[in-house]
């Protein structure tokens, strides 16, 4: 390949102030209202429990729960528990951390329907005991695999989504 | 002159308060939405396009908009965001309107201030990241520089300019919306602790949260759609913007109040506003910033804002009342909301729908916006009752 002519970048320079950069590390910190609908859900993992809300006029019943239906457009307080268990909706295998450096053990998030929640309901969690390999977890986990939450003990539930360790697949 | 017109048909709105931990930002749109929506007599579903006017850092959310649709009914809608202020906002919908595609429209701006830990850092995070943020002054500090100047400039004094600060918390006090209402004086303002001299603590308004919903329609379709209340026309509308280098601003002037009022009056048709304006809602986030704003919106002539105010013709028994529903001062500071809540105003005020505070017999209102510290972009709504 021809040689492109110029001088190049190099990080020699970038970091030995050859080449000038400016550097801004923002404070953005945020303490958000949960409001009734989040906080009963959350208050609800921090009791182990699945907490979802029925609409009596499109009859769905919705997980995570709000306070009015998005598509009725009315307010809602029928509030039902759920089991914790459901079906996988989808998955990924993810190999990849933050920094983008590879991981040895990959992760592996699902969105999963919740049983008792409309079709479609469900919630973003990870899935564990799938196993470690490309190839074990896509033998374990198909679309439809019914899975269940594990909890985290009672004295470390804290009312956050996380309360929830991961799903694992029953059956 | 506009093609057709466009008028505010339903409005919705929450009190503003200086927290409100009880309530999601999602579940407060709803609330607004919800009286919107019924007080224009329409449903969610009538409604072809939507507008949020909304600031990522200020609602803590990357591309913030994707979460508006569900608490406005506004599934499966067109709903764009203008990370702008809420008079923005509002050209933006008319905008819409005005290709005559669209029948019924709704804006939304909220509010959770209170969940922004450090309000500074955000607004600090808008200045020049070269020239600007490394001498990690305050950001109050341009308002300071910006007193200094227009005082100087104009011979409006310290004084006058708590005097605002006094008046509006007053005004707050007839309004049953407003998070801020006191009574004060002058000298409780100037005795404040000083922030960025000569702006001082009473000087500043303090931000709140809450929620506002407005929904607009075209003139033609005003009998269709059977609306209920009284429609309050925008009948001129304009924006404008100036330098974002701090020192190479007329630091005395409000460049962007004088270009969008000139937009607004030429559309509108006013060429004598100090006299065809019945009232108005000016930005008062700073109380300097409300004897600026009256000044370049050609409310007072230059350096006699401040005496007027003295003389009570902004008062609301005066001769061209201005900022009635307490302003910001009074009601507390909303970000993007901020220029929808004295559009908010000026609509009750002309509905005649006002409460206590009702001024007889206004027909046309002016309600003015800047997108606050270190902005110079702001806009103006003139509004009509015909």
């Amino acid at each position: 390949m021809k040689p492109f002519s110029g001088t190049s970048l190099t990080d020699h320079a970038l970091t030995t102030g050859e080449v000038l950069l400016t550097y801004w590390k923002v404070k953005a910190e945020y303490q958000w209202d949960a409001g009734l609908a989040m906080s009963t859900y959350l208050n609800g993992l921090k009791q182990g429990k699945l907490l979802g809300i029925h609409c009596p006029q499109c009859r769905r019943t919705l997980i995570p729960p709000r306070v009015f239906c998005e598509l009725c457009f009315r307010p809602l307080d029928q509030w039902v528990e759920l089991a914790n268990i459901g079906k996988i909706n989808t998955y990924s295998v993810s190999y990849v951390n933050w920094d983008a450096t590879r991981r040895q053990t990959p992760e592996v998030p699902a969105v999963i329907e919740i049983d008792g929640a409309s079709p479609g309901m469900g919630i973003l969690h990870l899935m564990g005991e799938v196993g470690d390999t490309l190839e074990a977890i896509t033998r374990r986990l198909k679309v439809g695999t019914p899975v269940q939450a594990v909890w985290k003990p009672d004295s470390e539930r804290e009312g956050a989504i996380t309360d929830i360790r991961y799903f694992r697949p029953i059956g | 002159m506009l093609g057709e017109r466009v008028a505010i048909v339903g409005a919705g709105y929450t009190p503003l308060r200086p927290i409100s931990p009880e309530v999601s930002f999602r579940e407060m749109i709803f609330e607004a939405a919800v009286k919107a929506y019924a007080d224009a007599g329409i449903r969610p579903h009538d409604v072809s396009t939507f507008v949020s006017v909304a600031e990522d850092y200020n609602d803590g959310t990357a591309i913030t908009d994707e979460y508006v649709p569900d608490q406005l009914g506004a599934v499966l809608k067109p709903v764009q965001t203008v990370s702008g202020d809420g008079i923005t906002g509002l050209a933006s919908l008319v905008m819409q309107l005005e290709t005559g595609q669209l029948d019924l429209a709704v804006i939304e701006g909220h509010s959770k201030a209170s969940n922004v830990v450090r309000p500074a850092h955000i607004q600090a995070f808008a200045l020049d990241p070269i020239y600007a943020r490394p001498l990690a002054f305050h950001p109050n500090y341009v308002a300071g520089l910006e007193m200094r100047a227009f005082l100087a400039a104009t011979g409006n004094t310290e004084a006058q300019a708590a005097l605002v600060a006094a008046l509006n918390r007053a005004s707050a006090l007839r309004n049953p919306l407003a998070a801020y209402p006191a009574r004060m004086t002058a000298d409780d303002v100037l005795t404040s602790r000083p922030e960025a001299e000569p702006l001082k603590r009473g000087d500043i308004a303090a931000t709140a949260d809450g929620a506002i919903v407005l929904v607009l329609a075209r003139e033609s379709q005003l009998a269709r759609y059977k609306l209920n209340g009284r429609p309050v026309f925008i009948n001129g509308i304009g924006w404008g913007q100036h330098t974002p280098n701090i020192e190479e601003r007329d630091l005395h002037r409000a460049i962007y109040a004088e270009q969008s009022g000139r937009m607004a009056y030429k559309m509108a048709g006013i060429t004598n506003p100090a006299s065809q304006i019945d009232f108005a809602e000016v930005d008062d986030t700073f109380s300097y910033k409300q004897l600026q704003h009256l000044e370049a919106l050609g409310l007072a002539e230059t350096g006699q804002a401040g005496r007027l105010l003295e003389q009570g013709v902004f008062s609301p028994g005066g001769a061209l009342p201005v900022n009635v529903s307490g302003g910001h001062l009074g009601c507390g500071y909303t970000h993007e909301m901020a220029g929808l809540r004295s559009v908010l105003e000026v609509v009750l005020q002309l509905r005649g729908t006002a409460g206590e505070r009702q001024l007889p017999g206004v027909r046309v209102g002016l309600a003015q916006s800047w997108r606050g510290i270190p902005t110079t972009s702001g806009a103006v709504a003139v509004l009509g009752r015909e």
